[in-house]
């Protein structure tokens, strides 16, 4: 083998910089974040699957048919009950903490919304 | 012939992964089986082929030179295209690695009819390689964001500035718009291009369609078809493999199976084919090598020791009676016989 002063430790960096994940996790995987569920309905405007997957995008409509019409008319349901399109007076009724709801998925996965952008967070 | 199999390759791969993945039980083998089998291909493969070629010989010096070399000091030297020192082989190379230099030199050949000839520049390969190449780094690197925890500042940052354009939920990530537009480019340079046309065969093709499959899925599973798309999930399953505890804790999509199988295929096809230039450009002896040969003897590793050199003085010192008897010149006569 020729140049195996310069070649080998190339090859070990690189394998080093691929295998990154491995020794950066310390080969132990943390248990998934468990939000704290609201305690007093069981139930939310789309089934547990669909919101787990889709919120940000229901969000997302919502966010843009409010500011483009003022509509914040009532097609959002629970049940029989209706309820406005609205972060904060419909998700954050239920769902009260933003540290102990929304923050355990987001920050886990490292998504950063920009709803507080504008919303004012919950003071906590 | 030359689209049409690797297209059909790839389509096939789709199928396999969808149909596989939706058979119950089968999410372990395209979830954890065929991942760990891709790595160890992929790492065991990239080390055989660097070896391989670090065993290979160099004959001879080899760098090409575009511009003036070492010479008398009122020359001035080229320092970039004809690198004397270490230093400027490694500037050579860094500039090669991460600003793909050589490509700034394509030209584009036309003939006319007379019939004439003309080269012109053409930087646009050199430009689609650019965008490719570079997109494609930043979506590795912010992948990392799913396999490591906590997630670096520096992978939070760099997810953040690609999307930074804040379009929709989740938000777009422009890397993703132009590694297809990349590909797009890059994939008609060939189509349009009559004489890249002329030399592409079906393993350019492959990856470019592969890697454009592996785009589509990804933007499909995070925008569009998001039924069972449980980044959680996905992310436990992740850290997982990378930590050697492995776990599927709730149904996961099919378009997340087709994406992570066409990326193993990526992975594991990689080492054997011509994506292999990520580590072949460290080691192009046209790039890598100093222009001293006038200065150093580089000596062929493939001399036989046993053959020892052989000046001109002793060829004619064991030849010179017959080349004396041939006719030839010599340029140190006969010693005079004795008798006569």
């Amino acid at each position: 083998m020729y140049d195996s002063g310069k070649i080998i430790p190339g090859l070990i960096i690189f394998v080093l910089f691929i295998t990154f994940p491995v020794w950066y996790n310390h080969g132990a995987a943390r248990a998934v974040p468990q939000p704290e569920l609201p305690k007093t309905l069981k139930e939310c405007v789309l089934p547990a699957a669909d919101m787990r997957s889709e919120h940000m995008q229901l969000l997302n409509q919502w966010r843009d048919k409010v500011l483009r019409t003022g509509d914040r008319s009532f097609d959002v349901k629970i049940g029989d009950k209706e309820y406005q399109k609205s972060l904060m007076n419909t998700c954050m009724q239920c769902h009260t903490s933003k540290k102990k709801f929304c923050d355990t998925c987001h920050t886990y996965a490292s998504v950063t919304p920009y709803c507080w952008d504008c919303h004012i967070a919950p003071v906590e | 012939m030359k689209y049409t199999f690797p297209l059909a390759a790839v389509v096939a791969l789709v199928l396999i992964a969808w149909i596989g993945s939706s058979i119950p039980g089968m999410q372990y083998i395209f979830g954890i089986a065929v991942p760990y089998l891709a790595m160890a291909l992929f790492l065991g493969g990239f080390c055989y082929r660097v070896i391989g070629w670090a065993k290979s010989p160099v004959p001879f010096k080899i760098p090409t030179t575009c511009g003036q070399g070492y010479s008398l000091s009122w020359i001035k030297q080229d320092k970039l295209e004809a690198p004397l020192t270490t230093s400027q082989v490694i500037a050579r190379m860094f500039l090669e690695i991460v600003f793909f230099r050589s490509l700034w030199r394509n030209t584009k050949a036309t003939a006319y009819d007379g019939p004439k000839l003309t080269y012109e520049s053409s930087k646009w390969l050199w430009l689609f390689a650019i965008l490719f190449h570079y997109s494609f780094l930043v979506i590795v690197l912010r992948h990392m964001r799913i396999f490591l925890d906590p997630v670096p500042g520096v992978v939070s940052m760099l997810e953040f500035m690609d999307g930074i354009l804040q379009i929709g939920a989740p938000t777009m990530y422009m890397t993703d718009a132009t590694l297809l537009l990349g590909l797009l480019l890059l994939f008609g340079r060939r189509l349009f291009n009559r004489q890249v046309r002329y030399i592409s065969l079906a393993n350019d093709y492959f990856p470019l369609f592969l890697i454009f499959a592996i785009a589509v899925t990804g933007i499909l599973m995070r925008f569009f078809l998001r039924t069972d798309i449980d980044i959680i999930a996905i992310k436990r399953l992740a850290i997982g493999l990378v930590t050697l505890h492995p776990a599927i804790i709730s149904d996961i999509g099919s378009i997340f199976y087709i994406h992570i199988f066409l990326v193993c295929v990526l992975l594991a096809y990689f080492p054997y084919s011509k994506l292999m230039h990520m580590g072949g450009v460290f080691l192009s002896p046209t790039r890598n090598m100093t222009n001293d040969n006038r200065m150093r003897r580089h000596i062929n590793p493939w001399n036989d020791p046993n053959i020892k050199p052989h000046s001109y003085a002793g060829y004619e010192d064991e030849f010179r009676k017959d080349m004396v008897e041939q006719g030839i010149p010599v340029e140190k006569p006969l010693p005079a016989e004795a008798d006569d």
